[in-house]
């Protein structure tokens, strides 16, 4: 009961949170700039054209009237026009978005897949070689910069060694020649649902790098709290009764200390979505990933501010939804969570 | 020194050395850069894009320009970034942290519910945002991080002063019909301002960081001042074969960070220290 | 030959600030099949010999013994290997015991998973008359369960459970009753008594409160300052304690007292376990202690078939 109570409340104050995001994004995308159309109205506009474009953004109504319309367009997935590439932007989410999630769902696996069994070595070999050199680890993971990470491993993967593709979604041969039929936008899913097992090799390679890029911090992040974590729970009781019940040290660690620490590991997840999903504008530039990083960094340039409005409100929706959904689980997995 | 290291630790202390050393760099780039000229931004196309040499230590860039004197000057740019983001923060964060804490009630919701919209963002992308807006420029990404930064500060803030309010001698205070602005400047500043100037002095680095970030997108400082984060970018044409010119900038702004990050660690160990001796 | 012996077991513990004598001479004998209490007040080395012979013992730790034997094999070197296959823990705090966030299903899964080969249904089964042979009325529906939705006496019978499933046939039980109820802890006495007679188990009863071993125990070994005192039948010692310590424990029952009047404490605290011990350990604290008690170490006293330490002699009771 509690429960309901309390994912009923997360629920109502995330809706708040939305409209808060909209009349924010609102505010800097229609407000700050000082003349929204004469940007709308294009390169070196006529007074004339820039009135015009006064009259199509409806610039001269009052401010509130101004929201409430830009709040019903948001709700209705109605982001307006491009200002540079005159197409809705809605159809443009629509192709970048996928690529984007995939990336980042692809890569808060790996940042848990490293991050935490990393962790987990740290805190059971706790002030050994294996402690020191992933805390030292996490430490340069948190300081090195995304993007400079990003060209280190294209460097090294890429130029070097030659074992990955250097940039891109699909090798060229694929998605010129033969390209997969988008049914999910997930190029892994797609490609198996067409049944080109070969083409989800080719997709898995290309994104390992920027994957990896994007895995770095939040892995740094989920050693560190994984590793505090697990050195407080080895003290505890059960675990010396485990020990005591002849089960072996990597089922202790794993099968039974470890659930212990789900709430840490939860927090990663949140963290790492966030990470990647941000981290997307500077990766997908240097990897030529065509997803709602690259297309955000363009219309930054363009001073395309339509665009730069959607993708902020469609990421951030995002961001917030998957912070209500790990909370709930966070709720799930230790109920104490919802009485507090 | 040595009390320095008992207090740091040597990897503290190295940390702390290295950030000495990046302030006095700033500080004293006309001086210490090689090329000062070159360093502020001046062409010297006779010398385009070479490797490191005797001449040239981290080599050229594509105007010819010496990578180790725009580091330098860099270093201007990206420090004083760092640190003006955290004020600038600062100077948002903490009095709406001590009015929540301090008033309360409606006050205090209202206040909060407005942090957790600045919260609810990525935190990159509301910078982005907000930069975009704003025009690029060396001001402008200031302020663009730091919307995005204070939050934590009202956070931190308002806990410190949930805490201090229920103290007698505020409680005292208050009875004793002390004007609030008076009880809060008086009583509750001080005591909340040393752990948030300690957070401050440790977030320099993710600031500088997400400040890189933007320049690297080219939402920072414009040409031709040098700064790190833009030096990467524009490295990026000629990489990898003119490797130095993204890598100088890019190794930097991590040893920096680096640098920061270790030392925040170093601080915050001593603290706990601290608190379990006095235990 | 003796299922457990030990014989001149000390435990140090090496510490920044000097070493910790948490077993300074510690003998005990037990035998097949019987309930063998050790009674003793906190800091008497009663836990840490427990863990010592699961070798659980902290890191670091200095184990010497003359003998420290289970069934013939030595528990110095094969402590590891034994713990979990034939010698089992039963420990003070079942809530604490228990993994609080894995079904009591799985928690009883792991163990028979690492002693038995059998197949998941199996497994599920064994589990299941595991735990109805500790009294648990609806085994199914405890399975399901996780460790907060039972209560401090289940939470225990699930902790014999998975001792049982271990197939160890010697278990030490640390304190089973102290988290517990009066009368729920009676009951996992009486439980712990028959399971003994039922399985052939042996049990090594860790406890400070005398009604526990009057109640479960065969015989009992005295501790005090991380020696062993005082051994023997529960009913001798009862009747007729021989060391002035044991006589005081009994003393200080509340039964013991007449009613209204004032418990008979026991003065005074135990030596510091950082320091060395001369003469007898108790000298200090004993009521009848003589000049030679604080220089000589005591010598051992016999009566019928109990045995302490002692420079009294064995006639004055």
């Amino acid at each position: 009961m509690e429960l309901v109570r309390y994912i009923l409340r997360r629920t109502i104050l995330s809706t708040f949170v939305v409209v808060g995001v909209t009349f924010l994004v609102f505010i800097v995308a229609q407000v700050v700039p000082s003349d929204p159309a004469a940007l709308y109205a294009g390169p070196r506009p006529t007074a004339e054209q820039i009135e015009k474009a006064r009259q199509e953004l409806n610039l001269d109504a009052p401010l509130a009237e101004r929201f409430v319309t830009f709040a019903k367009a948001m709700a209705a997935g109605d982001f307006g026009v491009s200002y540079k590439s005159r197409r809705l932007i809605a159809d443009d989410l629509r192709a970048y978005l996928p690529a984007t999630l995939e990336l980042a769902i692809f890569s808060t696996g790996l940042a848990l897949l490293i991050g935490i069994p990393l962790g987990v070595l740290a805190a059971a070999r706790q002030g050994n070689w294996p402690d020191r050199l992933s805390s030292l680890g996490s430490i340069a993971a948190v300081a090195m910069p995304t993007f400079f990470l990003a060209m280190i491993l294209q460097l090294i993967f890429a130029q070097w060694l030659g074992i990955l593709p250097l940039s891109g979604r699909l090798s060229r041969e694929i998605s010129i020649a033969a390209p997969l039929p988008m049914i999910t936008g997930f190029n892994l899913i797609d490609a198996v649902l067409a049944g080109r097992i070969e083409v989800v090799g080719d997709a898995l390679k290309h994104l390992i790098l920027p994957a990896l890029t994007l895995a770095s911090y939040p892995a740094g992040v989920a050693m560190r709290l994984t590793r505090s974590a697990m050195i407080e729970i080895l003290e505890r009781r059960h675990v010396t009764a485990a020990r005591a019940l002849g089960l072996s040290e990597p089922r202790i660690l794993f099968g039974h200390a470890l659930p212990n620490a789900m709430g840490p590991a939860l927090t990663v997840i949140g963290l790492s979505f966030a990470y990647a999903l941000t981290g997307a504008v500077l990766v997908e530039i240097i990897f030529a990933w065509p997803g709602l990083g690259r297309y955000v960094s363009e219309a930054i340039l363009a001073k395309d501010f339509p665009v730069i409005a959607a993708v902020t409100m469609v990421v951030t929706i995002c961001y917030v939804v998957m912070n209500l959904l790990i909370d709930v689980a966070q709720a799930l997995v230790d109920p104490r969570v919802a009485l507090s | 020194m040595t009390r320095l290291v008992h207090r740091l630790g040597w990897p503290g202390t190295i940390a702390f050395g290295v950030v000495l050393v990046f302030v006095l760099l700033a500080v004293l780039a006309p001086w210490i850069a090689p090329y000062p000229g070159q360093g502020a931004g001046a062409p010297n196309v006779a010398a385009k894009l070479l490797p490191p040499s005797a001449d040239y230590w981290l080599g050229t860039d594509h105007l010819g320009r010496d990578v180790l004197s725009r580091v330098i000057y860099g270093a201007r740019v990206s420090m004083t970034n760092g640190i003006l983001i955290v004020l600038f923060a600062l100077l948002i964060g903490l009095p709406i942290g001590l009015a929540a804490g301090y008033f309360g009630g409606w006050i205090d919701e209202a206040l909060m519910r407005g942090t957790d919209v600045f919260l609810a963002f990525p935190a990159l992308l509301l910078a982005v945002l907000m930069a975009a807006a704003l025009g690029p420029g060396f001001l402008n990404s200031i302020i663009a991080v730091a919307v995005t930064w204070w939050p934590w500060y009202a956070r931190l803030a308002r806990a410190e002063v949930l805490v201090l309010r229920g103290q007698p001698y505020v409680e005292a205070a208050r009875l004793a019909g002390v004007s609030h602005p008076r009880i809060i400047i008086r009583h509750i500043l001080p005591a909340t301002g040393r752990p948030l100037t300690v957070q401050a002095a440790l977030d320099v680095g993710p600031a500088l960081l997400t400040a890189a970030a933007l320049s690297f997108l080219g939402l920072g400082i414009l040409p031709p001042t040098a700064d790190w984060g833009q030096m990467v970018d524009a490295g990026r044409k000629f990489f990898p074969a003119r490797w130095w010119y993204s890598a100088m900038p890019g190794l930097t702004i991590f040893i920096v960070a680096l640098a920061f990050s270790i030392l925040g660690d170093a601080l915050r160990d001593r603290k706990g220290g601290a608190n379990r001796a006095s235990a | 030959m003796p299922l457990l012996e030990v014989r001149n077991l000390s435990v140090t513990i090496p510490t920044p600030e000097g070493d910790v004598h948490a077993v300074r001479a510690i003998n005990l004998e037990i035998e097949k099949g019987e309930i063998h209490g050790v009674i003793g007040e906190s800091g008497c080395g009663k836990t840490m010999t427990g863990m010592t012979l699961l070798g659980l013992a902290p890191k670091g730790a200095r184990i010497v013994a003359d003998s420290l034997h289970f069934d013939g094999e030595d528990l110095s070197k094969n402590a590891e290997r034994l713990r979990g296959r034939r010698i089992g823990l039963i420990s003070q705090d079942p809530a604490a015991a228990l993994n609080p966030v894995l079904s009591i299903a799985r928690q009883m899964d792991d163990v028979l998973r690492a002693h038995r080969n059998m197949s998941r249904q199996a497994r599920r089964a064994e589990a299941s008359s595991l735990l109805a042979a500790t009294g648990l009325p609806d085994p199914q529906r405890v399975l399901k369960s996780y460790p907060h939705q039972l209560s401090g006496g289940m939470q225990q019978r699930v902790v014999i459970a998975q001792a049982l499933a271990t197939g160890a046939d010697f278990l030490i039980a640390d304190e089973p009753t102290t988290a517990l109820d009066v009368s729920v802890g009676a009951q996992v006495l009486a439980l712990l008594r028959k399971l003994v007679s039922d399985r052939g188990l042996t049990v090594l009863m860790i406890t400070h409160d005398m009604d526990v071993i009057a109640e479960a125990c065969d015989r009992v070994t005295v501790l005090y300052a991380g020696l062993s005192v005082e051994v023997g039948p529960v009913g001798e010692i009862l009747q007729q304690p021989g060391h002035p310590y044991t006589q005081a424990l009994l003393a200080a029952l509340p039964d013991a007292a007449p009613h209204g009047a004032r418990l008979a404490a026991i003065e005074g605290s135990i030596p510091p376990p950082r320091s060395g011990i001369e003469g007898c350990a108790f000298a200090p604290r004993c009521p009848k202690a003589m000049p030679v008690c604080a220089r000589q170490v005591p010598p051992k006293r016999l009566a019928e078939a109990h045995r302490w330490l002692c420079h009294l002699p064995a006639s004055a009771p």
